[in-house]
């Protein structure tokens, strides 16, 4: 076991908010398609607000502190609120979409002791990336950020979301990331939008290009291993946690308010009302989601993926229930393996069609 | 033997969890958590405090050790954190830091 994983795991025995993940704006530079946020500001919180809140995650074990957004360029105070945090102690990780970074703003990052940058890239073709950003040249401007961070000797990862407005374009944006030498990460999600707006779910990739992208030997390593059928699930899978959201990670909004994790939309306290150790240690929604176990949920518990599964409480919530499963990672299970999940065929047997659904599962997989 | 002063460098993360000091270097993102002992030296190293006095005032009276043990163990960490950069080490002295965000708001 790695250092960083024993550390997780005395966090998660201390109940210790490790990660912490803070959008500081919602506001953009970038209109992306796929986007769940509303870009409008509601009323962020203002530097001191935010200072303060930094100071409490100190108190209260942060170590990994993610700046993100929106474009958290977007705040004038930025550079302050970085500088803070690093004078605080955290590990700090930004999501960017880099337009607004030049070598000036490269250099600061490094001067901060910035751990990692992350920029989304969705095409190596301007034309693809600024159709989904809606930002003409920002696909030219990302780059040029990445070579001045790099340049500045820091870590730089390049995020890819695929969905079908880029579809095709994942072994592009690998080649590019090859050629700045930086690593790449591929994420297939999609998630409903904060209001509950699912109408970008239909940007989501049909099944075949999921079972593509988790066979390609440079995104997954072993591509036996990773897509082998899930091992039969003993206690510990059953007596375990679903994932960290709202035990060692925390969710913080431009407005003050707590959830367990940004995907996990789940409104538990407001730091301009509470104190953030407060929310974490006292909220019933936070007890609720950390009183689940693996055996606990509804129809995922007699799953055999339950122990291998990607399932995200978050989604699962937004789907209907934090118990529930979630489909979109039902799929990618099934995807992976070729084994439908408990969630799919319990969806087939209540559509009573006799014989068919099961062989379209079938088919699907050929 | 000459004093050594040591520093904590400005690029590294550290925090405590649970009695150990975790702290991982911005430079390489290497991770290190320290044990109860080295956590003390970690604390009283203010840049000013000579490493002897830290031993003798700190390591000693925390712990049940010799204090020629305990310079040994101390001295043999210090140099294996300096190597990694996360801690500063001076035959003087460093220049008193600016105030904490902390102490300044």
């Amino acid at each position: 076991m790695s250092l960083m994983q024993e550390m997780s795991l005395r966090a998660l025995d201390l109940g210790v908010p490790i990660s912490v993940h803070f959008d500081i704006t919602y506001r953009c530079n970038e209109r992306c398609l796929h986007c769940y946020l509303d870009h409008d500001d509601h009323g962020e919180m203002t530097t001191s607000e935010i200072k303060r809140v930094l100071e409490e995650l100190a108190g209260a074990g942060t170590f990994f502190l993610t700046f993100s957004g929106g474009e958290v360029l977007m705040r004038r105070d930025f550079f302050e609120l970085l500088e803070y945090a690093r004078h605080l102690m955290f590990s700090v990780r930004i999501k960017t979409n880099a337009v607004m970074i030049r070598e000036a703003e490269a250099r600061r990052m490094m001067e901060l002791g910035v751990d990692q940058v992350q920029i989304s890239i969705y095409s190596h073709r301007p034309e693809v990336h600024d159709a989904i950003t809606k930002l003409p040249g920002s696909l030219q401007r990302s780059v040029e950020a990445i070579r001045f961070l790099t340049g500045q000797g820091l870590r730089v990862v390049i995020a890819n979301v695929l969905m079908t407005a880029n579809l095709g374009d994942g072994a592009g944006v690998q080649a590019l990331a090859r050629e700045l030498g930086v690593p790449y990460t591929l994420d297939p999600t999609i998630t409903p939008k904060m209001d509950g707006d699912t109408s970008i779910l239909n940007l989501r990739i049909p099944g075949t290009e999921l079972s593509q992208v988790f066979r390609n030997e440079s995104l997954v390593g072993n591509v036996e291993e990773f897509c082998a059928p899930p091992p039969p699930p003993d206690e510990d899978v059953m007596e375990g946690y679903p994932c960290s959201a709202g035990h060692t990670l925390a969710y913080i909004s431009p407005y003050g308010d707590v959830f367990p994790c940004v995907q996990f939309p789940l409104p538990s306290g407001n730091v301009r009302r509470q104190k953030f150790i407060e929310i974490w240690e006292r909220s019933s929604q936070l007890k609720e989601v950390r009183s689940i176990r693996a055996k606990d949920l509804t129809v995922c518990s007699g799953c055999s993926h339950v122990g291998t599964c990607t399932r995200c409480p978050g989604l699962a919530y937004m789907e209907g229930s934090m118990r529930g499963p979630s489909t979109a990672d039902c799929e990618k299970s099934f995807h992976r393996t070729g084994i439908a999940s408990a969630n799919m065929l319990r969806n087939l047997e209540d559509r009573s069609s006799p014989g068919g659904p099961l062989i379209q599962i079938q088919s699907a997989v050929a | 033997m000459t004093e050594k002063y040591i520093a904590k460098s400005s690029a590294i993360a550290s925090r405590m969890l649970g009695g150990e000091m975790m702290i991982m270097s911005a430079l390489d993102s290497t991770f290190f958590t320290l044990n109860p002992a080295a956590t003390v030296v970690w604390q009283a190293a203010d840049g000013r405090t000579a490493l002897s006095e830290i031993v003798r005032n700190h390591v000693c009276r925390e712990f049940d050790v010799d204090i020629e043990i305990a310079q040994r163990d101390v001295e043999h960490f210090v140099g294996e954190l300096s190597q990694h950069g996360i801690l500063l080490v001076s035959d003087r002295p460093f220049p008193k830091p600016s105030a904490s965000p902390t102490e300044a708001a």
